[in-house]
This record gives structure tokens, sequence and C-alpha cells, in this order.
């Protein structure tokens, strides 16, 4: 089955990132396909690297950055929602004259546009929100 | 409906302005027009709250997104199911609702209603439907 | 359809509209929050009970866990870990999360 994961909450405030990653953790275990994870409205706060979470509780971002390495899978962030939270990689930095950017590893901003294909080129469209 | 063209629901349960969910899943539509796909809104629960007309929201200084309901119809978003219980059990009637139309092409531009009250049993028919669910 | 509900029937009327919506046939998952909603003896046990001819119910096991409520779920109520989260959106032909 190919799916695709919809993220719409940022890490630790809400549960949605944690279910989100052990569906995606699990469908990767039993052999699914997972299309993208597409990060909406908070849910691109999973992408910032600059969290310094408790050493004795789960680090989110990373955890998202590792199963995206080890699995080598498309982690997308959108990029209006991105741009009103202040989540940026390199490219949207200089283009839009902010002096600094942060992007985690694994993930890449692009359109809604990819939501929408990930849910015609998909089996199942799952969503974790609020 | 084309070959190769899924249904896609968005299903809208949130109220305007307290939180982002109604702008950003308007945005969805939006651009989700172009892949011209079959797509039906849902407004459920205090959804129905989205498309309230006379909104003003200058006092609040967030922008007011509402007109962006009334241009959907040019992007082909021409069913809009509102859920008559949820109007009903927050006091409201459809005349409360922003009167959203679009120009039937196949009928020679004539202006149609986008709005379609539905009841509880019609929208369980129409989930299922769907193909795709968004939830925001 | 399988319908995922995450927010506890004490905050927010999810999983009641969830109920009122769901189709016959349909599974409706408890996830998160929503696993309140498996309260036996709670103020919508009943409701909950009501749907279950007419729908399947099932909770995610991790998060009844977490609540330390695992001991007080209603009977009849399904048990499922994440591996079978994702057998219930595979059998089912499409997902709608209540948020």
């Amino acid at each position: 089955m190919k799916f695709t994961i919809q993220v719409n909450e940022g890490p630790y405030q809400h549960q949605a990132s944690d279910t989100a990653y052990q569906f995606t953790k699990a469908a990767l275990e039993k052999g699914h396909e997972i299309f993208r994870v597409f990060f909406y409205h908070d849910g691109v706060n999973n992408a910032t690297r600059l969290t310094t979470p408790p050493q004795d509780d789960r680090n989110v971002i990373q955890r998202w950055s590792d199963l995206a390495k080890e699995h080598n899978l498309d982690l997308v962030v959108c990029v209006a929602a991105a741009q009103r939270r202040g989540i940026a990689d390199a490219d949207e930095a200089q283009r839009n004259g902010k002096d600094a950017d942060n992007l985690a590893d694994g993930f890449r901003i692009s359109g809604l546009g990819q939501l929408i294909e990930g849910g015609i080129q998909s089996d199942r469209l799952v969503v974790f929100g609020d | 409906m084309s070959e190769g063209t899924k249904k896609f629901l968005y299903v809208n349960r949130k109220a305007p302005y307290g939180t982002i969910y109604a702008l950003e899943s308007l945005e969805v539509v939006l651009i989700g027009a172009a892949f011209e796909q079959d797509v039906q809104l849902l407004f459920l629960d205090d959804g129905v709250f989205q498309i309230v007309k006379d909104q003003d929201t200058k006092g609040i200084e967030n922008k007011n997104f509402s007109p962006t309901y009334s241009a959907l119809g040019d992007y082909e978003v021409t069913k809009m199911y509102v859920s008559k219980e949820s109007l009903e059990e927050r006091g409201l009637t459809v005349d409360d609702l922003m009167p959203l139309t679009y120009e039937d092409e196949d009928d020679d531009w004539a202006e149609k209603d986008s709005i379609i009250l539905v009841s509880k049993d019609e929208i369980a028919a129409l989930m299922e439907e769907q193909d795709v669910v968004l939830s925001f | 359809m399988l319908h995922t509900v995450n927010k506890s029937p004490f905050e927010k009327n999810s999983l009641v509209s969830c109920l009122e919506h769901a189709a016959e046939g349909s599974a409706i998952l408890l996830i998160e929050d929503g696993v309140y909603g498996a309260l036996n003896g709670s103020a919508v046990a009943d409701k909950v009970k009501g749907a279950m001819g007419k729908t399947t119910i099932y909770a995610l096991g991790p998060d009844l866990d977490a609540r330390g409520i695992a001991g007080k779920v209603i009977d009849g109520i399904k048990v499922v870990d994440y591996a079978g989260f994702v057998d219930l959106a595979c059998e089912n032909d499409k997902v709608q999360a209540w948020l």
C-alpha cells in the first residue's frame, strides 16, 4: 500500500507528530511505501533544526530526520505555512531577506500541490492533527 | 468524472479566526483546483461558521478571507455541502450564510447555488463515496 | 472507511460527531486523547456501545497504556497497536481524521 501522511501540528505541543511518526514507522516495517509525509499548519515546526529538547525525552525532529535518512523518505514542508511560521531553508531565507535559515536534515520546502499530488498518487492519505 | 480523477472531500469542522485551520484549508482548496480532481467541501459542526455572511474583521485586525469562498465557483469548486443539523444546533439557517454560487458552463452560464444542505445520513453517504478525505 | 478520533469526548465533540456520521460497516479507531472515549461507565459510554452494532470500534493500545486506562475499556472495543492501525488503514478503503 502507498501512503501519504499529513501532519498538522508541531512537535511536543500535540501528539500528532508522534502518532504520525509511529504510524509511518510501523507502515515501513510492514513493507508499505510512504509516498510522502506532508507537514502543514503548525506541522511545519517539525522541520526546525534549532530545538534542544530535554535529554530524557524523545527528540521529535531528529527522529523524523533519522527515519527519512534510513528509508529515503520525502518529508515536505508547505512553503506558505513555513513562511508564516519562520521555517526556511537557505534559498527561502535569501529570497525573503532573512539573516538565517533553520531547516532540519531530511526535510524540503515545497508547495501545497505536493499534498494534493500525494492524495492522487497514494492509496491512502492519513491525517494527524488536533 | 474523467478516468483517473479522484473524489476529494475537504472536511471543515472548525470556526474561522479562533484558529488558522479554516484559512489554511481554503488555501489547499485553491491550489488543489489546479489538479482538476472532483472536489467537494463539507461544512460540519463549527465549520458552518466559516461561511456565515457579514464577517467584519477590522476590529481583530485579521484578514477577512470569507470573500474567497465566493470566488470558489470560478475555480470549479461548486459543491459545498452544509450540515442541516449543524446549522440548527447553532441557531442558524441558510439565510445566515453567504450566497455562494457558480456559473454553470453547461447551462448557458446560469448562476446556481453551490450550497447543498444535507442531513446526517446524506453526509454519511457523501463521505463513503469519496476517494480522499482531507481534515484540518 | 476508517475514522480516527484523537480528542477526548469531554473536550471536543469529535467523537460524538463521528458516531453520528459514520456509515454502517465503518471502523472507528480511538487514538491519542480519543482513547478516553473507550472508558467504561463514562457519560458517553452508552453512545459508544450503541454504535458498536453498526460500526466496529478500536482503541490504540499504546495510548490507553500511556493514560493508565487499559483496564477500564468498554467490553467489545478491540485494542490494536500501531501495526494494527496500519492494517486497519489498509483494510478500509480510506481514512478520515476527526480532529
